[in-house]
């Protein structure tokens, strides 16, 4: 059988992250995110694997991976910024934050600048809502976004 | 003794630059050759005064903020650490007005003790709930919490201890204790700012519903979107279980009780308890029929408590000061305290614990002092996104669960988001539906189907085509969508529709009629 390489080593590395969590109750969620951690995605190739390490039909694994807004079915960019959208944030203006950043980075929500720099997400609640408008930029989290904060988030995604 | 400074760790005040904060006062330390520990705590939730930082003086604490990094080099030339004067001082933290008015019962050390030194916890009166708790009988415990009046702070208002009560008499073996973490609601923070904050006293909440009915394991399901949280509870509970709070022989009682912490994946709907239930069995957050209910079926299958964070983490003072200490705050069947939580286009912004019984006007126009950009309020959406939009007409609604049900809105969890006169109130419905829309589960047909029609109808009316029908369509859809959906999600949509097409019809004029009145 031939198999491509660059599978096998994808599923070699899943087949192990389930083993060792396959001992937990309700493992699928922590193993999706553990797979999403170690490649920045979840690739195709991985659904196979983990449907066959939990006794899963392949249709499972990938109802749930699609479920899910975080599960990415392509690695993102450099950078991901999301831009929370929800009221807390509309109320103090989070749809000018987004159409700059937008304009700025020639991109809209879930798209990824054609270098690779930066993916753009919108989010809904950061928890950060007597902070509005907020985003977070690779988990760090960013309040109080005016127009000058805008060009610092644009600075740094771009260097 | 070396002077000991409190710098929050908290994500709010980490947005708004504590940790640059943090970093110039560590180099400025070094530099003038200065020894002192540095605290990071939680926020004491006055966001406006935040990064908001705190120095141990002789005279107590005293408090300087908001800080910019830039500042710190001043700070330290006005001997801050020995409580200086500066422009930015703020004096006896506790005697800051917004501070100084509440009532805090849950979040007591929330931005006081260091979140993860367990000695501080039990100093400030940590553990004696658990440690009381550990010498009764577990229906005593389900008793005394009954008798608080406590109901669940997630939003629907259920009383906890009923709900206790149901999974102690399961004969079941094996019970569960799910704390429901998904705080997806805009306008809410109280679960993060407790998780960052003061995690143990959720640790000790739920260690303390485990002895009640029985149940020898638990799940925090967190949401993704904060990963500080999930941090730090990982970080509490590892503590908490070498410290014996947690394991096989909780505090010498005999009894077991252990906890993990799961992270979801950017669902709102698992916040609806039984799709948290299916995301934590690992399978879609699919929003199950009930009966059976949770207590009875739960979590794989059994027996389970599934509460707020927020009614987890009011058990401990609860069984440390009695019931009746408790319940002696708030209204009507609204009793104890809740932790509002004051968001949007607010100059006041931020966390305020107190009793139930404050008018909505109260609270916008007294504590959180108007909106931040100084316009006149135009509505204030109680509740999340599934909450009503109440206009300034109805700012005498005192914070109650039935007083806010009798004027069609829902307190939900204490969420309060205040808009200004820029608000569109045609948009805010229209998000409203799109939201429902972008975040149904789909198994039930008014919430997968209505949403998306709801978007539709309301942009037609935008348009100006056939004004009176669409309005007609949207109230009949929204009535359908509220008695004929499974949950909350697609049940609750039409309070925030419908309200702003009541109170604010004005916005729901087609598109030319609007310009010409302006």
């Amino acid at each position: 059988m031939v198999v491509q390489g660059a599978g096998t080593e994808i599923e070699a590395q899943v087949a192990s992250i389930v083993d060792g969590m396959r001992g937990m109750e309700g493992p699928l969620l922590p193993i999706l995110h553990e797979v999403q951690e170690e490649f920045g995605y979840v690739p195709q190739e991985a659904l196979p694997v983990i449907a066959k390490g939990l006794n899963l039909s392949r249709a499972e694994v990938y109802g749930v991976v699609s479920f899910y807004h975080d599960y990415r079915k392509q690695p993102a960019g450099r950078h991901v910024l999301k831009v929370c959208q929800a009221e807390s944030c509309q109320s103090m203006g989070s749809d000018d934050v987004a159409s700059r950043l937008k304009q700025a980075l020639g991109i809209d929500f879930h798209q990824t600048t054609p270098d690779g720099r930066v993916t753009l997400e919108p989010v809904y609640c950061l928890g950060l809502c007597a902070c509005s408008p907020a985003a977070m930029l690779d988990g760090e989290v960013i309040g109080r976004i005016d127009a000058d904060k805008v060009d610092e988030i644009v600075a740094e995604v771009r260097a | 003794m070396n002077p000991v400074i409190y710098i929050p760790g908290d994500s709010g005040a980490l947005a708004l630059g504590a940790d640059k904060v943090a970093a110039s006062i560590a180099a400025e330390l070094k530099q003038r050759g200065i020894e002192a520990g540095i605290v990071r705590n939680g926020s004491r939730g006055a966001y406006f005064l935040e990064p908001m930082v705190e120095v141990e003086t002789d005279a107590g604490r005293v408090a300087y903020g908001p800080v910019r990094a830039s500042q710190v080099k001043g700070l330290f030339d006005a001997g801050f650490l020995s409580g200086g004067v500066h422009e930015l001082a703020l004096g006896d933290p506790e005697k800051i007005p917004f501070i100084a008015r509440q009532t805090r019962l849950t979040f007591a050390r929330c931005g006081i003790t260091d979140p993860f030194s367990l000695e501080a916890y039990e100093r400030h009166g940590g553990l004696a709930g658990l440690r009381k708790a550990a010498s009764m009988a577990p229906a005593e415990i389900v008793a005394e919490v009954t008798e608080s009046g406590l109901r669940g702070r997630g939003g629907a208002g259920f009383p906890t201890g009923i709900k206790w009560k149901t999974v102690l008499d399961t004969g079941d073996v094996r019970k569960y204790i799910v704390c429901n973490a998904d705080e997806g609601d805009s306008g809410t923070f109280a679960d993060r700012m407790i998780m960052e904050g003061d995690p143990f006293v959720l640790v000790e909440g739920m260690a303390i519903a485990g002895l009640a009915t029985g149940a020898t394991k638990g799940f925090i399901y967190i949401r993704s979107e904060y990963p500080h949280a999930v941090a730090a509870m990982r970080r509490a509970v590892e503590i908490a279980r070498r410290a014996r709070v947690l394991g096989p022989d909780v505090l010498g009682s005999g009894r077991a009780f252990d906890m993990e912490v799961r992270v979801g994946a950017g669902a709102y709907v698992c916040g609806e308890e039984t799709a948290l239930l299916d995301s934590l069995e690992g399978k879609r957050g699919m929003v199950r029929a009930k009966p059976p209910l949770p207590a009875h079926k739960g979590l794989f299958g059994r027996p389970t408590v599934i509460n707020n964070v927020i009614s987890l983490a009011s058990v401990p003072i609860i069984l440390h000061k009695g019931a009746a200490y408790y319940k002696d705050f708030g209204m009507g069947r609204s009793r104890g305290t809740i932790p509002l939580q004051i968001a949007g286009n607010i100059r006041h912004g931020g966390l305020f614990e107190t009793a139930f019984g404050l008018t909505l006007g109260e609270i916008v126009d007294d504590i959180g002092g108007g909106t931040a950009t100084g316009r006149p309020v135009k509505a204030v959406q109680v509740g999340g996104p599934l909450g009503a939009y109440f206009p300034r007409d109805l700012f005498d609604t005192p914070f109650d669960y039935e007083a806010f049900a009798a004027k069609d809105g829902l307190i939900g969890h204490a969420g309060i988001v205040v808009f200004d006169d820029s608000a569109d109130m045609l948009k805010q419905a229209r998000f409203a539906m799109e939201f429902c829309a972008i975040e149904s589960c789909g198994k039930c047909t008014p919430c997968r189907i209505g949403s998306t029609r709801g978007v539709e109808v309301l942009d037609r009316l935008a348009a100006g085509i056939a004004p009176d029908s669409q309005i007609e369509l949207v109230t009949d859809l929204c009535n359908t969508m509220k008695l004929g959906s499974l949950c909350a999600l697609g049940g609750f949509t039409p309070y925030p529709v419908m309200s702003a097409l009541t109170h604010f019809p004005e916005d729901f004029k087609p598109a030319p009629v609007r310009e010409a009145a302006e």
